[in-house]
């Protein structure tokens, strides 16, 4: 049985397409990227997903419940860290996991230990007793983490789970996530950070304008641009400009292309003629980040 | 379902109870009101009382369950929970019955003012029976003032302060309905307090200007009404909250 599975599932709002006949699915022990620009309709996927909003169409079936006819089955397998929900700030951390897991029906006993043994692995055990509005953001978006899983589900929907986190606490929960993975739970991660999506994904769609324009492993998406490299180089004085064909990335450069060794041949010309010194030159496979660039357009929404 | 309904009950009364606007339109408002009513006027207790029950009960059942949606919308608390597997029935139902414990638990105050003033009740079945449906129905009432999908909690408290102070004044707290002209019944017979007014009443006084069975009968009416209008309100505003 799939984790979930999507058929043709669409949403408008006033008459604006959000999501549009979007179709794939999700295995079990797999984390699942989910890209896209702001505003292509992520979001309202992971809500239908969740059971929060209707689709207006399509069908979706989470661990094999129908989100339609069965929304109650279908939620109580999974686990969700919306991307702008938040704790109750004004009760305790060991309250918001007691109230979650009242809500998923856990018998009260069970709870109290499935709270103490996520508390304890998250390290908030000792400030379980202290309001959230007391917490970091790290320590909160732990908590989030903690909530998601206290019903010990099969799936999980991740909407943001690192954004605006210190580097050690998205790292954390990045290698949280792996683990949940290695557990056989299914991940449904959406995200910005190309480079996490990159690292941790098996398999990844990405969505543009409501529709599905990619569905693939990240390595095979990278090929997918068509033996397109980057050459990225930098030299010892700065420039008033770019190099022809080149876009300033920091203080180095940047040209995609197909023939390096053209490229490359080129930029120790344009050296010798400026008199300047080539610092360093790096070709590299095409990114995550530039396949996403390319499928969706390149502009922001 | 019992102990979902009871996990939120127990959210909103750790929330809600002791948040400022249930605090101000729930106890201070109608003690203010009351006080402007009967202070330097020659009223006898056994009129007062009924009254002062009467409005404190509306106050404070209506004053915890509208905060609840806005708040939450607010907050960013509600697609978390949403997203639990509960129903909006399910929710809507704890937040009415945090509301209902609330008004019942405050109108014992006025209840015991009244015994210590001398006004015995006469008729203590009734009147409990009374002061819980009116609290179910009162509660309802209220969370049909949160059904506007906003985040602006004062947005809703302006709502429901624009219906609850002229239905305070038509629901024979101030004027017995009995002595009120024709219009004037007619008018008091669309607001569900007038009823509790008139039940507890016939608690303390012994009198009550309609037959018992017409006001329970209305009060279990207006609550059936607001409850399902609520829940069928609230459950298409849901999506518009996010």
């Amino acid at each position: 049985m799939e984790a979930i599975e999507v058929q043709d599932l669409s949403k408008s709002f006033n008459g604006l397409t959000a999501v549009d006949c979007v179709t794939f699915t999700v295995h079990q022990g797999e984390i699942f990227g989910f890209l896209g620009p702001n505003g292509a309709g992520k979001t309202t996927t992971v809500r239908m997903l969740t059971g929060v909003l209707k689709p207006d169409g399509g069908e979706a079936r989470v661990l094999g419940h129908d989100l339609q006819a069965d929304t109650a089955g279908a939620k109580a397998v999974q686990g969700v860290v919306p991307e702008t929900a938040n704790a109750y700030v004004d009760l305790t951390a060991w309250s918001n996991l007691m109230l979650i897991a009242s809500l998923y029906g856990i018998p009260r006993r069970e709870g109290e230990q499935r709270a103490a043994s996520l508390l304890t692995e998250f390290g908030l055990y000792d400030r379980r007793a202290s309001k959230v509005k007391s917490y970091s953001k790290g320590m909160k978006q732990r908590l989030m983490l903690a909530m998601a899983l206290v019903s010990d589900p099969a799936v999980l929907f991740l909407d943001e789970p690192t954004s605006g986190l210190d580097v050690l606490s998205a790292r954390s929960i990045r290698q949280k996530i792996q683990a949940l993975r290695d557990e056989g739970r299914a991940v449904f991660l959406t995200s910005h950070n190309m480079q996490e999506v990159s690292m941790l994904c098996d398999r990844v769609g990405i969505i543009n304008r409501g529709k599905l324009v990619a569905l693939e492993s990240p390595e095979i998406l990278r090929h997918r641009i068509g033996g397109t490299v980057t050459v990225e180089f930098s030299f010892d004085k700065p420039l008033s400009s770019p190099p022809p064909g080149a876009e300033r990335v920091g203080d180095a450069y940047r040209i995609y292309t197909a023939e390096p060794h053209e490229v490359i041949s080129s930029i120790v010309d344009f050296a010798k003629r400026n008199g300047l010194k080539i610092i360093s030159v790096n070709v590299q496979a095409p990114s995550l980040e530039d396949v996403f660039v390319k499928l969706t357009g390149g502009a922001p929404e | 379902m019992s102990g979902k309904v009871w996990a939120i009950i127990k959210k909103d009364i750790q929330l809600y109870y002791f948040k400022g606007p249930v605090v101000i339109f729930g106890v201070l408002s109608p003690l203010f009101l009351f006080l402007a009513f009967s202070v330097g006027r020659d009223l006898p207790a056994a009129f007062i009382i009924p009254g002062l029950m009467a409005m404190t009960l509306f106050f404070t059942a209506t004053s915890v369950s509208p905060v609840i949606m806005p708040w939450e919308t607010q907050m960013r608390t509600l697609e978390r929970l949403i997203s639990c597997p509960i129903s909006v029935r399910t929710l809507i139902l704890g937040d009415i019955l945090a509301s209902f414990i609330f008004g019942v638990c405050i109108s014992a105050v006025p209840v015991a003012v009244g015994v210590a003033l001398g006004v015995g009740v006469k008729s203590p079945v009734i009147l409990l029976a009374a002061i819980l449906l009116a609290a179910f129905c009162f509660s309802s009432l209220g969370l049909l003032f949160s059904t506007p999908p906003t985040s602006l909690v004062s947005n809703i408290m302006m709502l429901s302060t624009f219906v609850k102070f002229p239905v305070i004044f038509i629901s024979g707290i101030f004027i017995p309905v009995e002595q009120m002209p024709g219009w004037g019944v007619a008018v008091a017979s669309l607001s569900p307090l007038t009823y509790f007014t008139d039940l507890a009443r016939f608690a303390l006084q012994g009198t009550a200007y309609y037959p018992l069975i017409v006001d329970f009968a209305a009060l279990l009416g207006f609550s059936a009404f607001f409850l399902l209008l609520a829940v069928k309100l609230h459950e298409r505003a849901l999506p518009k909250r996010f």
